[in-house]
């Protein structure tokens, strides 16, 4: 195990910095000069010159990449062009927005999904193991902004239960109103989300139904629940953990539209600012860090799998 | 079952289809043109009543169906077409490219479509149909080319690839006699279900203001606009939604037949 952390830590670093080349080359790519978000209509050629200047995109490319990398090295991910304000306070401040937001769905989503999926599996003969599969099928073929804008117009313009969007500008000083402010746009994200777990753990299920290892424990003498729950959680968990891994992630990046519908000034929010103003610094800085969220949680995902399922340990990593 | 599945994707698919051929020469109003009372309800003159100018609102969900379609048939073309080729010259590298690709398309997979697609469409300048389908067809494309590797690569193990490299055929006719035609049916169901994926991507880029600027407006961009009249014109949240709703349901359960179908081991499971 200590081995496997070692490696597994090691290829994690490797993709970091290969995401953050990738991230540099990417954005490089992009037509025009990234001094143009500095300059207004009609400027001469010496304004020209000094953005390009103060923007560093006058150096060659290799000189770019070099001071790209040392200001990493020193956690430096530059000032935003657009408010001059460096681009990591920021967002470490949008992130107390996105991250309750992310963690709280997720788990709301887990609590829910894991029971509905494993009755939907167990009871797909019943009307209601039917009834369970058919909403998670409607589920998936929603966006979630559409599902968000409904519970706006139901619980908030209707009834005036919770406030429509928006969070309090003191930010979490305000507790009660940063967790009011929060309950819709989790639920909206919770739902999606659970429908689509709600049918991974329901086929994870079936396939723990058919193995041998549950008839085994059954003709050992266990009960079907105890045989379940001895054997076919741990076993049914290993691909669903995979799952989840994704699921998270995509989760911490789509919440870009959630935060949208709900007014929220999360690090979504900031990436979609950054893209329309062409602010490059902020829109690399939101992707790195995003990035190495990503990442972790599939090396989290990744550790916890063979925590669970001593298979995975003894199998020679490789190819 | 399977061939209800497929049925009902079929008729739910066939609805927009018809719909959107239709917007190409025939629409109930002009969309442009101020036809009724501002945010009208619902009535027979006007089926999802008006949008804040009095332009009718059914004729937009109508044409809704033509960019939706127009996008998500568009991204899976082009995302077939590249990850298929990527996948299949990955199979054949040198160990080198292919494990390159393979951890170039991992890191590509952990990005969502969406913010692969807010890059492209940053990249160009400014959003178009065009821009959302190459920005959707290339996150697609990550997906399949993937996939095609890992079936590549098991079509190749096969004795009968021996026997056709002995009895002299070229590695070109191989790919098109024997690796295409038997990775068709699974890329096909892969595709499918990618498409009703590229719908929902794309109604997100145009309700984030990246996907086609007016007079196209697609659902996603209808949404965002009536969100801020939910109060009073809850039919203009209604509607675009329930058509986007019901064109990628079509879509999965065409997949899930289609699955049934071409490709019974996996469908099995």
């Amino acid at each position: 195990m200590g081995r496997y952390l070692l490696r597994r830590t090691f290829v994690l670093a490797l993709s970091l910095i290969a995401a953050g080349l990738v991230l540099f080359v990417l954005l490089r790519l992009l037509p025009g000069d990234p001094s143009a978000a500095l300059l207004s209509v009609g400027a001469d050629e010496a304004q020209i010159a000094a953005a390009r200047e103060q923007v560093g995109s006058d150096l060659p490319i290799w000189m770019q990449l070099g001071k790209f990398l040392s200001d990493l090295a020193r956690f430096d991910l530059g000032k935003s062009f657009v408010s001059g304000a460096p681009v990591l306070p920021e967002i470490m401040a949008r992130l107390s927005v996105t991250l309750p937001l992310t963690v709280a769905s997720f788990l709301l989503a887990i609590l829910i999904a894991v029971p509905l999926g494993i009755i939907s599996a167990l009871r797909a003969d019943r009307w209601y193991g039917g009834l369970l599969s058919a909403v998670s099928q409607l589920g998936i073929a929603v966006p979630v902004f559409w599902i968000g804008i409904l519970l706006i117009w139901i619980v908030a313009v209707k009834f005036r239960l919770l406030p429509a969007s928006g969070f309090p500008m003191k930010g979490w000083e305000d507790a009660a109103g940063a967790f009011r402010a929060l309950i819709l746009p989790v639920v909206t994200i919770a739902l999606v989300m659970l429908a689509s777990l709600m049918r991974y753990v329901r086929s994870a299920t079936f396939d723990v139904l058919g193995a041998d290892y549950l008839r085994n424990a059954r003709a050992l003498g266990a009960s079907f629940p105890q045989a379940l729950i001895r054997h076919g959680i741990r076993n049914g968990a290993v691909p669903v953990i995979s799952i989840l891994g994704i699921e998270l992630a995509s989760t911490l990046l789509g919440a870009v539209v959630v935060e949208r519908v709900f007014a929220l000034p999360g690090l979504g929010s900031m990436l979609l600012l950054g893209i329309q103003q062409r602010d490059y610094p902020t829109v690399q800085g939101v992707l790195l860090v995003s990035t190495l969220m990503v990442l972790l949680i599939g090396f989290l995902a990744d550790v916890i799998q063979r925590v669970i399922d001593p298979r995975l340990r003894e199998t020679v990593t490789g190819r | 079952m399977k061939k209800t599945s497929l049925w009902i994707g079929a008729i739910l698919v066939g609805i927009n289809v018809v719909i959107a051929l239709l917007t190409l020469v025939w629409l109930p109003y002009d969309p442009t043109a101020m036809s009724g009372g501002r945010l009208a309800a619902p009535s027979w003159a006007h089926w999802a009543g008006t949008d804040r100018l009095g332009r009718d609102y059914f004729t937009q969900v109508m044409i809704g169906a033509r960019i939706a379609l127009t996008v998500a048939v568009g991204a899976a073309a082009l995302g077939g077409l590249i990850g298929t080729t990527l996948g299949v010259l990955a199979a054949f590298a040198q160990r080198g490219f292919d494990d390159a690709l393979a951890a170039t398309l991992d890191i590509l997979i952990a990005f969502p479509t969406l913010l692969l697609a807010m890059l492209v469409v940053a990249a160009s300048d400014g959003a178009s149909l065009g821009t959302a389908i190459l920005a959707i067809g290339i996150a697609m494309s990550a997906i399949i080319a993937r996939l095609v590797r890992i079936l590549t690569k098991r079509v190749l193990a096969q004795d009968y690839i021996t026997a056709a490299r002995c009895s002299g055929l070229g590695w070109g006719r191989i790919v098109l006699v024997h690796v295409l035609p038997n990775i068709a049916p699974t890329v096909l169901v892969a595709i499918a279900l990618q498409f009703g994926l590229a719908v929902i991507a794309e109604a997100s880029l145009s309700y984030l203001g990246l996907g086609a600027p007016p007079p196209n407006a697609s659902w996603g961009q209808l949404l965002q606009s009536a969100q801020s009249t939910v109060f009073n014109a809850p039919i203009g949240v209604i509607a675009p939604g329930l058509a986007l709703m019901a064109l990628v349901l079509g879509i999965n359960f065409l997949a899930d037949g289609l699955r049934d179908l071409l490709d019974p081991e996996r469908g099995a499971a």
